[in-house]
């Protein structure tokens, strides 16, 4: 599966028109702070429209503005990791992670509760609540969430952007574990150009 | 209906006081479970909808709280009364009327603890970061999942702040109340007007002290319960009405 996107997008001074094509593994977009990286997310997640373009992952159409296709986000099935985490401050951890899962059908989910507390080392946080959270245990439930909602790709927005550096390592390694081991397409934004480059298959400049 | 006097300083409250208390409690009550679901939408399309007309409509459901409560009343009364537009449907239509009724007074509370209601509920949903709902939608609900486990919870203790808020409005409602259903025992006669009456009488002192009394414990009651709730409910999120 891959990223077929063409899209244009103008509000004000915001101008965006991009073409690309992502093979599966971590796509990187990169560029200064206003380039539109996470307004292109957000067209992908349906959560912005775009003017014009298409948006396709593998063979099916997410957004095609002259055959009039426009997938609500419920229905796009991203795994959208946000730079500010967002979760939901009513409800502890657990009922955090299995706010997706609950609505994936059972066919689309790959992960387990199990796994992914495993995975993401988060056993101790099940009961807390999102606002005792450091920023690291936050994002990395963030990414819990975003698995286990059942995606066939990820978006990520500056993941590690609230992370000291110890944190920030240990979310990397986490995050080439899910693009060696998954093998779906992940778009992920970054103005860092280490992180880019040690995390990318493949870079776009913004 | 002052034909058993206590004193002031009587805790136990006489039969005639505990009917006023509980009207007063029922009319209060009705009004406010009919309004909040109004106030509810009214509030959602004020903080989200962007279509012309909606100043307008700002604008009148803030009326009540700035027209003299013997106008509302009145046009209550116009509007409700046997040969008013409404009132003639009801009384064809069902054979009901509000006149001179208990539920006729929940009218006039409701209408005038609506624009507080509304004001509380609209801040609060303001105030629901739409992030988060974007967030769950793309982990798959619906706009109506969305609203009823992400919006709804949010903006819970600004809707307890409109509930508890209209509770007291209509408690403490007597302008439109007297105008539009009259003030008879038993039926329309809630604390306030109870406490109007009783100023009347010759040495109807003790009895308005008592009722004023207990229109204050109840108030203070109200706004102490809402601020408990809003702080179990609002974890994570400012938790507080007062």
């Amino acid at each position: 599966m891959s990223f077929d996107i063409d899209i244009a997008y103008r509000r004000g001074t915001h101008d965006i028109a991009l073409r690309l094509i992502a093979k599966p593994g971590l796509t990187a977009l990169f560029g200064p702070s206003g380039a539109g990286k996470t307004s292109l997310l957000n067209m992908v997640a349906g959560l912005l429209r775009p003017d014009r373009g298409h948006i396709r992952i593998g063979d099916e159409t997410l957004f095609d503005s002259k055959a009039g296709i426009d997938l609500p986000p419920e229905r796009r099935r991203a795994g959208y990791v946000f730079q500010d985490g967002r979760l939901f401050p009513h409800r502890r951890v657990r009922d955090n992670l299995l706010y997706g899962w609950k609505l994936a059908a059972p066919a689309q989910r790959w992960i387990t509760l199990e796994e992914s507390i495993a995975f993401l080392d988060i056993a101790p946080l099940l009961d807390r609540w999102p606002a005792t959270l450091s920023g690291g245990e936050a994002q990395r439930v963030a990414i819990g969430r975003a698995l286990l909602s059942g995606p066939r790709f990820l978006l990520m927005d500056e993941p590690l952007a609230s992370l000291d550096r110890a944190r920030r390592e240990e979310i990397m390694a986490m995050i080439e574990r899910i693009r060696d081991e998954l093998q779906f397409p992940i778009l992920y934004v970054s103005h860092d150009r280490s992180e880019v480059e040690r995390l990318a298959s493949s870079i776009i400049t913004l | 209906m002052v034909s058993s006097r206590s004193a002031i300083g009587d805790l136990m409250l006489t039969p005639e006081e505990w009917a006023i208390v509980l009207l007063s409690l029922k009319v209060s009550g009705v009004a406010v479970m009919l309004t909040l679901p109004v106030a509810f939408g009214l509030a959602w399309i004020l903080a989200r909808g962007r279509f012309p007309g909606k100043l307008l409509i700002d604008a009148i459901v803030h009326l009540p709280l700035v027209v003299p409560p013997v106008v509302t009343g009145w046009l209550l009364l116009l509007a409700f009364g046997k040969q008013g537009p409404v009132g003639h449907w009801l009384d064809h239509w069902f054979g009901i009327s509000l006149m001179f009724r208990w539920t006729g007074a929940a009218l006039a509370a409701a209408v005038m603890a609506l624009p507080l209601m509304v004001r509380a509920m609209r801040l609060s949903i303001e105030a629901v970061d739409r992030r988060l709902e974007g967030a769950a939608r793309t982990l798959g609900a619906r706009p109506a999942r969305v609203f009823w486990t992400i919006t709804v919870p949010l903006s819970l203790p600004g809707v307890l702040a409109g509930v508890v808020l209209g509770l007291a409005r209509s408690i403490g409602e007597f302008g439109a109340t007297i105008t539009f259903v009259s003030n008879i025992p038993g039926e329309t006669q809630t604390l306030p007007l109870a406490i109007y009456s009783a100023l009347q009488l010759p040495g109807g002192e003790a009895l308005v002290a008592r009722l004023a009394l207990i229109s204050v414990a109840l108030s203070l009651g109200a706004l102490l319960l809402s601020e408990l709730l809003a702080r179990r409910t609002g974890r994570g999120g400012p938790g507080h009405v007062l």
